[in-house]
């Protein structure tokens, strides 16, 4: 019985995953390899050329939306990190108060979040029209339609998937661990280097996983918040897929940036050696 | 001891900044949900009024929208914490054959684009002749979901010990009696962490809700309709009060866990 | 008929953990077929025979009920014209605010008519342009029944009877026009706007939004060569191509939009940009300093048209509805709310009257509308207003790179 204990705890979300992920996936993966156009119908021909052809004709936009993912990776980790340690050690009884107000906006629409942004960040609005007119800032300056824009943008929109995985994993930490440590003579430095960190890093993997995917994927912040030059791949796919009716290109489109992700993360994983720790941890 | 004091009061105000920087533009919508527009578009100031408060329910598509949103995050938000804390359980815990495919898969569906998945969702919908409506929304919630419960479960199992439940068992507690007891309450913030992040992701979700919606309308899907057009003031108040009773969800719990200790 | 999930692509490509899944899965998909023979079928329809069409209405009856799928904001709350209509032909009617962008409503169109089922709806409203093209093409689109549109007939102007993109009014009624012109913020522009080279004015550099959807673009960059974007051929599509690409490599354009410029140039981040009129006429209303003009060189007309989907399970009643909106007071209607332009030219002097007759703010904002070329364009005004450009689809694979690439840059 302990045997199967795993597998018992895995099956539901297999049987949703094999359902409504692999089964839907395995079918664009076909896709991407016909050709044809919406009209005429698209018929088999494993032509990889879609895939060379979308990685050749976008190479720009997906090395642009890697930097512009990992930008906004490390800013979240540097922002977020001292957010969750602080509420891990110190947030005392008010942990869950905390958390639950880091995500109450995002409970809120997005729409109404970006257009509230773009009213705060206008040209000559509230916060950059004051400045300008105190001479603080030269008249043309503006942070819309800037890259700037959109990696602050989606380093805002995804802040609390990476502070709560490293909060959960920072909580674990036994505060007397670092007393300890201290007593050791360690430096404050010291101590949170060699003792907390390492225990936080399945939470800060669990964290860039959550965050540099998806907004490496995001369509959204580039739409709108971006100008001319910011274009992700998230949004070529969405032209791909919905306006040119392009769905072989679009489906090879995504599996690249699937694997390209898929190689990152792998290697991001190597280089913290975090699957050591997981692997550890398991046995 | 007081560098000590300084640097978590420095945390400490940082960890606020950060709070009140995630919600600037709450105060802005909150502020709008108050102006007196006399027109469809409600982006420039005209005057103090409570009358969309009012009015709140005058828009019964809107009305009807919001109540889909709710019940459905609620629905996707159980369905996913309970399979997706099984998961990382199983994941976080043993090993087992066909953990690297697990992994894999739960990588996949963090890294599917939603409009891929959106798309390919409505496709298998369409092959099985299901009808869209609010199911297939649920389905497609927690499909997209899961693997962000999955991993923040996951990351806190890691660190549990195994002695513990270990001890429970030679103490005689059945399976369910040392999970319930001695496993569950160590998770637990993995647990509730995931719960927050998958309501949220379910409650904003538009890309896949568009495609697997049928003529189901949920809160995001009639907010971006009325982007066109101007966006009544309607939605600034409920968004109002959905961050106003969160708020004051977040401060209830802060005073009962105090009394607690 | 669909035939991506068939019986061994879900064998081979899942590991299903029972059998009673693998066998509803199997079940669920059409005949088998390998991998290799998988595909999607091409579904292109020729052009109705005239006693096809006639057959087909001949074996359709009334049913009491209609369906109408529409985009938002585009009927008064009160639904007074849906209600007029049921009191006159007893019809209920169900009427769903789903359609929000023509590209995403075919991307989810598509695979439900594709596998010959039906999408729940008997009217239906898109733009003219590629995506409506596509669903006349695959035959997804119902055709009209010609001796049921006595009104569209009696009351439509005469360029609604006459639209390129179908003629003889096969397949759509128009619902609602707009007109895409250059809208400015008159705080930043102190000259009055009259020329499309406004847009590519170096002295607005930075300051300029442009549309991201290609045939908009394209008309734009046509227009300011002279070229008539109706009848253009691949090397103007190109010639119109490397002027916008010299105007974004100068700088001068701050941002391709979807619908958001309205916002940017009421605040002024953008002070002269690609618009549509029915949005500036909107803020207007708000009292934004915002102006529109349609470039003396031309502009673009746009039409939101009816139509009735494949599958559709009350076309009888669908063309009734369809048709009763020409009555000119429900057109009225119609138009005082949505106020972009109407397809019926009788509905000026109706709300003129009703202005006479009204009083204070009411009046007011009738007489706004009823003066604003926005919403009544002159004769003059629709002799400079250009349609998109009609493409095959071959010709969509030549054209859409040419602008994408500008836009997607």
């Amino acid at each position: 019985m302990r045997r199967l204990t795993p597998y018992l705890l895995a099956l539901p979300s297999w049987m949703w995953l094999a359902i409504f992920l692999v089964v839907p996936l395995a079918a664009m993966a076909s896709v991407s390899l016909q050709t044809g156009n919406v009209i005429d119908g698209f018929v088999m021909t494993f032509s990889v050329s879609n895939y060379s052809n979308a990685i050749s004709g976008y190479s720009t936009q997906f090395a642009r939306s890697l930097v512009y993912g990992g930008l906004a990776t490390v800013a979240m980790l540097l922002i977020g990190y001292p957010v969750a340690y602080w509420i891990a050690f110190k947030g005392g009884s008010r942990k869950s108060m905390y958390l639950f107000l880091l995500l109450l906006p995002f409970f809120v629409s997005f729409v109404l979040r970006t257009i509230a942004w773009g009213f705060l960040l206008s040209d000559d609005g509230i916060l950059f029209g004051t400045l300008k007119g105190w001479g603080l800032l030269p008249a043309d300056f503006h942070v819309l339609a800037t890259a700037f824009a959109v990696v602050a943008g989606l380093a805002y929109n995804w802040l609390p998937f990476m502070i709560l995985p490293i909060y959960v994993s920072l909580e674990r930490v036994d505060p007397r661990v670092v007393e300890a440590a201290h007593d050791l003579y360690a430096t404050r430095g010291a101590a949170f280097r060699k003792v907390v960190l390492p225990l936080s890093l399945p939470g800060v993997f669990a964290g860039v996983l959550m965050t540099f995917v998806p907004a490496t994927a995001d369509p959204i912040n580039a739409q709108v918040l971006g100008g001319t030059g910011n274009t992700m791949i998230g949004n070529i796919i969405q032209t791909e897929y919905l306006v040119n009716a392009d769905y072989p290109t679009a489906s090879a489109l995504s599996f690249t940036l699937m694997a390209v992700l898929l190689v990152g993360i792998f290697i991001y994983a190597r280089v913290l050696g975090t699957e050591n720790v997981l692997e550890a941890a398991a046995r | 001891m007081r560098r000590a004091r300084l640097g978590d009061r420095l945390l400490h105000g940082y960890t606020w900044l950060v709070i009140i920087w995630l919600s600037s533009p709450i105060a802005v919508m909150i502020l709008f949900g108050f102006n007196d527009t006399p027109s469809k578009s409600n982006t420039r100031w005209h005057g103090f009024t409570l009358k969309w408060y009012e009015q709140l329910f005058a828009i019964p598509d809107l009305t009807t929208a919001l109540r889909n949103s709710i019940l459905i995050a609620a629905a996707s938000t159980v369905i996913t914490v309970v399979i997706g804390t099984m998961l990382g359980l199983a994941l976080g815990r043993y090993r087992f054959r066909g953990q690297g495919a697990t992994n894999f898969l739960v990588f996949a569906a963090i890294s599917t684009p939603e409009l891929v998945m959106g798309a390919s969702l409505l496709s298998l919908f369409v092959s099985a002749n299901l009808p869209r409506d609010a199911v297939t929304i649920t389905i497609a919630h927690v499909l997209f979901s899961l693997s962000f419960v999955t991993v923040t479960v996951r990351a806190r199992v890691v660190t549990l010990d195994p002695a513990l439940e270990e001890a429970a068992k030679d103490l005689g507690a059945g399976p369910w009696a040392t999970f319930r007891q001695v496993t569950l309450p160590t998770i637990l913030p993995g647990v509730l962490a995931g719960a927050m992040l998958a309501f949220a992701l379910s409650i904003d979700d538009y890309v896949v809700t568009s495609f697997v919606n049928g003529s189901t309308l949920t809160f995001p899907l009639w907010i971006v309709g009325s982007v066109k057009t101007g966006i009544p003031p309607q939605v600034n108040v409920m968004g109002t009060l959905i961050f106003g009773i969160g708020v004051l969800i977040a401060i209830a719990n802060a005073v009962v866990a105090r009394r607690r200790i | 008929m669909n035939r991506l999930y068939t019986p061994a692509l879900v064998r081979g490509m899942t590991q299903p953990r029972t059998r009673r899944e693998a066998f509803r899965i199997a079940g669920l998909s059409a005949a088998g077929l390998a991998l290799a023979a998988c595909g999607v079928e091409g579904q292109k329809a020729a052009p109705p025979k005239a006693d096809a069409v006639q057959e087909y209405w001949a074996k359709q009856q009334k049913h009491g009920k209609v369906v109408f799928a529409n985009w938002p904001e585009y009927m008064p709350e009160d639904k007074a014209p849906l209600e007029q209509f049921k009191q006159a032909t007893g019809i209920s009617y169900e009427y769903k605010e789903v359609i929000n962008e023509n590209a995403e409503f075919f991307g989810k169109a598509d695979p439900v008519l594709r596998a010959g089922q039906s999408l729940g709806y008997d009217i239906v409203v898109m733009t003219n342009g590629i995506q409506l093209q596509h669903m006349i093409e695959l035959g997804y689109v119902v055709a009209l029944d010609q001796s049921k549109m006595p009104n569209f007939l009696a009351n439509a102007g005469a360029k609604y009877k006459e639209r390129s993109y179908d003629p003889g009014n096969v397949h759509t009624m128009p619902y609602t026009s707009g007109v895409t012109g250059i809208a400015y913020n008159t705080k930043y522009v102190k000259d009055d706007v009259t020329s499309i080279e406004a847009l590519f004015d170096p002295k607005y550099k930075g300051r300029v939004g442009m549309m991201s959807d290609a045939q908009e673009i394209a008309n734009f960059g046509m227009i300011a060569l002279g070229i008539d974007p109706e009848n253009s051929t691949e090397a103007e599509w190109k010639k119109a191509g490397e002027k916008l690409k010299a105007q974004r490599d100068a700088g001068i354009v701050r941002k391709y939009y979807d619908q958001n410029y309205i916002d940017a140039v009421s605040k002024g981040d953008v002070w002269v940009t690609m618009a549509w009129s029915g949005d500036v006429f909107q803020r207007q209303l708000a009292g934004e300093p915002v102006k529109f003009v349609v470039p003396q060189e031309g502009g673009t007309i746009w039409t939101d048209n009816m139509l009735i989907p494949k599958g559709a399970a009350n076309p009888v009643d669908a063309m009734m509805l369809m048709d009763f909106l020409y009555k000119p007071e429900v057109a009225a209607e119609l138009d005082e709310f949505i106020q972009f332009v109407t397809p019926v030219p009788a509905v000026q002097d109706l709300l003129r009257k009703k202005a006479d007759s009204a009083t204070g703010e009411d009046k007011q904002a009738l007489l706004d509308m009823v003066d604003s070329p926005l919403m009544f364009p002159t004769d003059a005004d629709y002799a400079k207003l250009h349609s998109y450009t009609k493409l095959t689809t071959a010709q969509e694979q030549v054209f859409n790179p040419i602008f994408q690439s500008i836009t997607q840059a």
